[in-house]
C-alpha cells in the first residue's frame, strides 16, 4: 500500500490529449490495495486508456461489485460517477443504468469471485442481453479480502497459501462468454500493459458486451509456488497470441503490418481494432474456432491472450434489440411521455 | 354465517358464486355477467378465486350486486352456478338457506345436491350446447356463454346489454360473435320456456355507475407508471405482479412508441431473477430515469440486499408489493396483507422504508405516481402495498383523472448550471436542513462526480470508517424519515371523532371496514375509522390513537403487523390496540369486524373471539 498522497499539480511539461488533458487527471483517489497488487497495474491501464481515447470524465460511468477488484473503481478517473454496488450484482445495476442513459460509456470492474460465483447469474445475463459495456475480471483465483479461500477460476492442483489443493474444476471466463455468444471476448495480463490497454480501448468502443479477463496475481494470498495465478507462473505460461491495436476514428492506420498477419475490424464508431496474429490461420469472427483453440491451449496450461473473438453486429446490442429511443430514455422531456388525460378519458371505455 | 344485512329487499343485492373448471373459457362468461350488471347502472364487484394452475383445477367468480356499492366480499352465497361436478358437495354446502344452485342437469346429481332449504335449478346445459354446436373446445367454451344466458333471464339482466358487450369483443371475428350470440339466445330462450324468470333476486336498472370504471389494480398501477413518467420497467414474472408489468408494457405500446420513428420511449426488461430487476431499478433510478418494478412477497425476500443500499446510498426506486399469501411460497394466488414488516425494515441493518397502502385500484393510479415523486423528493425506496384482491380483481371505481399541469417532482437534482456555481458538490451534505442531501446524474459535469457505495461514507461521499462521520450520515437519515413523514399522504379520518371506540386499517380492508361501520351505526354503535395511507406515520395517525380508548387494528395477516409497527413507531399504549384478523387468503368481509367490535360492548349476545377468523 502506497501512503504517500500524490498532488494533484500537474507540471506543465507533462503531455495532454486532445481535450488538454494529462494522464494524471484521469486519475482517482489512492488506492488501498497490497503493493504491487496486479489489480494497480489494469488500474493504470485503464487510465492509460481513457486518456488515450480522450474521453470527457464525465462520460465514463464505473461499476463495480464487491471485493479488492471493486475497490478500484475509486482509483481512476475521479471526474466519473461511480457505483459500488452489492456482492455480484454489478451487471444488474449497468444493465440499468445504461437502460435509462445509452450515450455514456459504462466500464465495469470485477474479479473472479465477484464474477464467477456469487455473481455468476448476473454476468452470463448481461452477456446474453448483450448490455453496451466493457467488463473487466481481475482474476486472480482467490479471494483476497477474506483472506486467500480459492475462487471459482482456481486451476485444479493449484495450491492455496497454507498449502490445501484446489480439487474443482475452473470456470474459465473466456470460454464462459464465447459459449454464451459474447460479442467481445478477450484475454490480458496485468503485467503486459502494452497489449491490454488498446485492449480496454477497443472494449469500450465496441457495440455491445465487452468481456476482458484480465490475470492479475495477488502478491500477498497467491504468488507463491504451486500457485497457477501467481506471477511466476503466469509470465511463464501466458502466451500473447492475439494482439490487438486500437486505431481511433479518422486516423490512419500507420504501423505496418506483415502481409497477411493484420486484420483490421471496423468499430461502430468508425474506430478500428487492428489484430496481428500469430498463428495465419486464426479467424477472431469465428467463435466456436476460437473456442477450440482455447480449450486445446488452456489443456496445455497456456492462457491465450489477446482479443480471442469480436463480433461487430450492432443489431444484437441491448438498445438495438429494444428499439429504445436514440434519445436517452432519462432526457426524453415528461411532455413526451405522459399521454395527457384527453388519452386518458378515451381509454376508459374500455372499463365501462 | 348469518345475514347481518337481513330483511331486506333482494333487489340489486344478492351474490352469484360461479364454481367452474379452471382452463375452460369460464372468465369471460363470468365477467360478461358483471359486466352487463354494471351496464345497466348497478354497483357490483368481481372476486376471481382462482387456483395456481393452468388447466383443470376448481376456480370460482363471485359476483355481488350490490345497490349499496359496498367494495367488500359478501361473505354469503345466495346463488351458486355449479359448473364443476368435483366440487359440487362443497359448493351445495356453501349456498345461504333460501338461496339457489343452479346446476348441468344433462347428467342427474340428485343424491349430490338433496337440500331442503335452497330450490335447486337443473338446466341440460351440456345437452344444449351438444346439439347446436360442433367441436370438443368450443362445446366447452360455449357451455359457459349459454348459462351466462341462463343467468341474463333468471336475473332480468337485460340481454342487449350483453349482446353490446360480445359485440365489442367478438365484433372483428364475425363467426365468434355468431357462435356466442347463438349459445347465449340458447341458455337464455331455456330459462325463459322451463323457468320461472325471473327470480325474486333480480337486476333492476339504478343510475349508479356513470362515472366509474370496472378496473382492477395492477392495470390501474401500470398506467399510473406511464402517467407518471416512468421509463425504465424491471422485472421477474410472479403472481400475482405479473399484469401490473404487461399492463405497464401494453400502455406503452399504444401511448409511448413514436409514430414517425418505431422509437420505444420505454425500456422493459425481463430480469434473471428478482434480485437483478430491482439491482437494474436502481441503476435506472441512479442515472435519472424513473424506473420501477413489480414484485410480491418471495420477490421483496430476494430483494432485501439491494433495497439496503439504496436506504444507504439514497438511491431512488418504487416497487409494487402484490402481496399474496406467505410464508414462503405460500399460497400464490390468495390475497393477504403479510408483507408490511418485511417492507417497513426491509435488509439488514437499520433501516427504514416509506410505504403507501392503497385500499382500491383508483388509488393504485394516484399512488403510483405518488411514489415516484416520493421516491425522488426523498431519495430512497417507495412501496406501493397493494394486494392480490386489489390487484387483479375488478372494481368498481370512480373515473380515473389527469391534470396536464403535472410535472414530475425530481427531487434536489443539480444540473450542469447549478453545479457551476457551487464552490465543491458533496454527495450528502444537509444543505436545506431537511435530511434530504442533492443529488447529481452521471454524464452531466465532471464536477457533480461522485462514488455511490454501500460501505461507510461520511457526508462528502468519501469511505469510512470513523464512527463519527459514519453516525452523521446515519443520524441524517433518521430525520430524512422525519421528513418524509411530512410528505406521504395522510390518512383518511371518517367519524365524528367523538366515539371512544376507533377502527385502523389499512388497504384493502378498507370495504369490509366501511360495510362494517354502517353495519354498527344500524345496531347503534358508533365508531371512528382511520384508514392508513402510508408509512411513516404522522401526527394525524398519533392523535387518532390517543384520542380513542378503544381501537380495533383491522388487517389481513396472522401476526398483527400493523398493530405491531404501529405500537413501534408510536407513542399509543399497547394494551388499547385490539386486532381483528383475517388471513383465511380471501378477501375480508365486514362480519368478524362487526363480531369484533361488538364481542367488546357489555351487551353484546353471541359472538365470536376478538380475534375472530375468518369464518366461511
Amino acid at each position: 500500500m502506497s501512503f504517500i498522497n500524490k498532488p494533484k499539480v500537474a507540471h506543465p511539461s507533462l503531455p495532454t490529449n486532445a481535450l488538454g488533458m494529462t494522464r494524471r487527471q484521469y486519475e482517482g483517489s489512492m488506492s488501498t490495495l497490497c503493493a504491487g497488487c496486479g489489480h494497480d497495474s489494469v488500474t493504470a491501464a485503464i487510465i492509460e486508456a481513457c486518456w488515450g481515447l480522450d474521453m470527457r470524465p464525465e462520460q465514463l460511468v464505473k461499476l463495480s461489485g464487491i471485493g479488492c477488484s471493486s475497490k478500484t473503481t475509486a482509483y481512476f478517473v475521479s471526474g466519473s460517477h461511480g457505483f459500488n454496488s452489492v456482492h455480484g450484482r454489478m451487471p444488474s445495476i449497468a444493465s440499468g443504468a445504461n437502460a435509462a442513459n445509452r450515450e455514456l460509456t459504462y466500464v465495469g470492474v470485477s474479479g473472479d469471485g465477484d464474477s464467477l460465483s456469487i455473481g455468476l447469474g448476473q454476468l452470463v445475463h448481461a452477456i446474453r442481453r448483450n448490455v453496451n459495456m466493457l467488463y473487466l475480471i481481475e482474476n486472480n483465483g482467490v479471494y483476497g479480502l477474506t483472506k486467500g479461500q480459492f475462487s471459482a477460476s482456481a486451476d485444479i492442483g493449484t495450491m492455496a497459501k497454507k498449502g490445501e489443493v484446489n480439487q474443482s474444476p475452473p470456470i474459465d471466463p473466456v470460454l464462459l462468454a464465447l459459449s454464451l455468444g459474447a460479442t467481445f471476448v478477450a484475454r490480458g495480463f496485468s503485467g503486459d500493459k502494452a497489449q491490454l490497454v488498446p485492449l480496454i480501448q477497443a472494449g469500450m468502443r465496441h457495440s455491445g458486451f465487452a468481456l476482458i479477463d484480465v490475470l492479475s496475481p495477488c502478491v500477498t494470498f497467491n504468488d507463491h509456488e504451486g500457485s497457477t495465478k501467481s506471477y511466476t507462473f503466469t509470465r511463464e505460461h501466458y502466451h500473447p497470441a492475439i494482439e490487438a491495436d486500437y486505431v481511433p476514428p479518422a486516423q490512419e492506420i500507420s504501423v505496418d503490418y506483415p502481409q497477411g498477419e493484420a486484420l483490421p475490424v471496423e468499430l461502430h464508431d468508425g474506430s478500428r481494432v487492428v489484430l496481428r496474429k500469430l498463428g495465419a490461420s486464426y479467424d477472431p469472427t469465428d467463435r466456436s474456432a476460437a473456442y477450440s483453440f482455447i480449450e486445446q491451449k488452456l489443456k496445455q496450461n497456456e492462457y491465450v491472450t489477446g482479443l480471442i473473438h469480436i463480433d461487430e453486429d450492432v443489431s444484437h446490442e441491448f438498445h438495438a434489440l429494444s428499439k429504445t429511443s436514440s434519445v436517452p430514455l432519462n432526457r426524453i422531456p415528461y411532455e413526451k411521455l405522459s399521454p395527457g388525460n384527453a388519452a386518458l378519458e378515451k381509454l376508459l371505455g374500455r372499463y365501462r | 354465517m348469518p345475514n347481518l344485512v337481513n330483511a331486506h329487499d333482494p333487489v340489486n343485492d344478492f351474490v352469484i358464486k360461479f364454481a367452474n373448471v379452471n382452463g375452460t373459457g369460464s372468465a369471460s362468461a363470468n365477467s360478461l355477467i358483471m359486466k352487463a350488471i354494471f351496464r345497466m347502472g348497478v354497483p357490483v364487484t368481481g372476486k376471481n378465486y382462482f387456483p395456481s394452475n393452468i388447466q383443470g383445477l376448481p376456480t370460482w367468480y363471485e359476483i355481488r350486486v350490490t345497490r349499496d356499492g359496498y367494495a367488500a366480499r359478501a361473505g354469503r352465497v345466495d346463488i351458486m352456478v355449479a359448473m364443476n361436478a368435483e366440487t359440487y358437495s362443497k359448493d351445495v354446502r356453501e349456498v345461504a338457506s333460501g338461496g339457489y344452485l343452479i346446476y348441468d342437469a344433462t347428467w342427474p346429481r340428485s343424491t349430490l345436491l338433496q337440500r331442503g332449504d335452497i330450490t335447486v335449478i337443473g338446466v341440460p346445459l351440456a345437452r344444449l350446447v351438444n346439439e347446436n354446436f360442433d367441436g370438443v373446445r368450443n362445446r366447452i367454451l360455449l357451455k359457459n356463454i349459454a348459462y351466462a344466458g341462463v343467468m341474463a333471464a333468471l336475473l332480468d339482466i337485460d340481454l342487449e346489454t350483453i349482446n353490446g358487450l360480445m359485440n365489442e369483443s367478438y365484433g372483428k371475428k364475425p363467426k365468434l360473435l355468431e357462435s356466442n350470440t347463438r349459445a347465449l339466445r340458447l341458455g337464455y330462450d331455456y330459462a325463459k320456456e322451463h323457468l320461472q324468470c325471473p327470480l325474486p333476486l333480480k337486476v333492476e336498472r339504478m343510475d349508479k355507475t356513470r362515472g366509474h370504471i370496472m378496473i382492477d389494480g395492477n392495470t390501474a398501477a401500470g398506467l399510473g407508471c406511464v402517467y407518471a413518467g416512468a421509463t425504465v420497467g424491471a422485472w421477474y414474472p410472479i403472481t400475482p405482479s405479473t399484469s401490473l408489468m404487461d399492463a405497464f408494457k401494453g400502455f406503452c405500446e399504444r401511448y409511448r412508441i413514436d409514430p414517425a420513428t418505431g422509437e420505444h420511449n420505454y425500456a422493459v426488461i425481463q430480469a434473471e431473477d428478482e434480485l437483478a430487476a430491482i439491482g437494474m431499478v436502481l441503476g435506472a433510478s441512479w442515472n435519472g430515469a424513473r424506473a420501477f418494478t413489480p414484485t410480491s412477497g418471495p420477490g421483496i425476500s430476494l430483494m432485501n440486499e439491494f433495497l439496503g443500499l439504496a436506504y444507504y446510498a439514497e438511491v431512488p426506486c418504487v416497487i409494487f408489493d402484490v402481496q399474496r399469501v406467505g410464508p414462503s411460497t405460500g399460497m400464490p394466488t390468495r390475497t393477504q396483507q403479510g408483507d408490511i414488516m418485511l417492507c417497513a425494515y426491509a435488509s439488514h441493518g437499520d433501516t427504514r422504508h416509506v410505504l403507501l397502502f392503497p385500499a382500491n385500484p383508483e388509488e393504485c393510479f394516484y399512488m403510483a405516481v405518488k411514489a415516484f415523486d416520493l421516491a425522488e423528493r426523498l431519495q430512497t425506496p417507495v412501496f406501493v402495498l397493494s394486494d392480490l384482491d386489489i390487484g387483479m380483481n375488478d372494481w368498481m371505481c370512480k373515473d380515473l383523472k389527469w391534470d396536464d399541469a403535472y410535472r414530475p417532482d425530481r427531487g434536489k437534482m443539480l444540473s450542469a448550471e447549478e453545479l457551476a456555481s457551487l464552490d465543491k458538490f458533496y454527495r450528502y451534505v444537509d444543505r436545506d436542513d431537511d435530511a434530504i442531501p442533492y443529488r447529481t446524474l452521471p454524464g452531466v459535469s465532471p464536477k457533480g462526480a461522485y462514488f455511490t457505495r454501500g460501505s461507510g461514507h461520511n457526508q462528502y461521499g468519501a469511505y469510512t470508517e470513523d464512527s463519527a462521520e459514519y453516525q452523521v450520515v446515519l443520524d441524517r437519515l433518521k430525520r430524512k424519515f422525519h421528513t418524509a413523514a411530512r410528505y406521504v399522504p395522510k390518512p383518511e379520518m371518517i367519524g365524528k371523532g367523538d366515539s371512544k371506540i376507533g377502527i385502523v386499517s389499512v388497504g384493502s380492508c378498507d370495504g369490509a371496514v366501511r360495510e362494517a361501520i354502517d353495519v354498527l351505526a344500524r345496531q347503534k354503535i358508533h365508531v371512528d375509522y382511520m384508514r392508513i395511507k402510508a408509512f411513516p406515520f404522522g401526527l394525524d395517525v398519533e392523535s387518532f390513537l390517543s384520542l380513542h380508548a378503544t381501537i380495533f387494528v383491522v388487517e389481513q395477516n396472522r401476526d398483527a403487523q400493523l398493530r405491531s409497527l404501529l405500537t413501534l413507531e408510536t407513542a399509543v399504549d399497547k394494551s388499547k390496540l385490539k386486532s381483528i384478523l383475517s388471513y383465511s387468503g380471501f378477501p375480508m368481509s365486514c362480519e368478524p369486524i362487526v363480531d369484533g367490535v361488538r364481542a367488546t360492548l357489555p351487551d353484546a349476545p353471541r359472538l365470536t373471539a376478538i380475534t375472530g377468523k375468518q369464518t366461511r
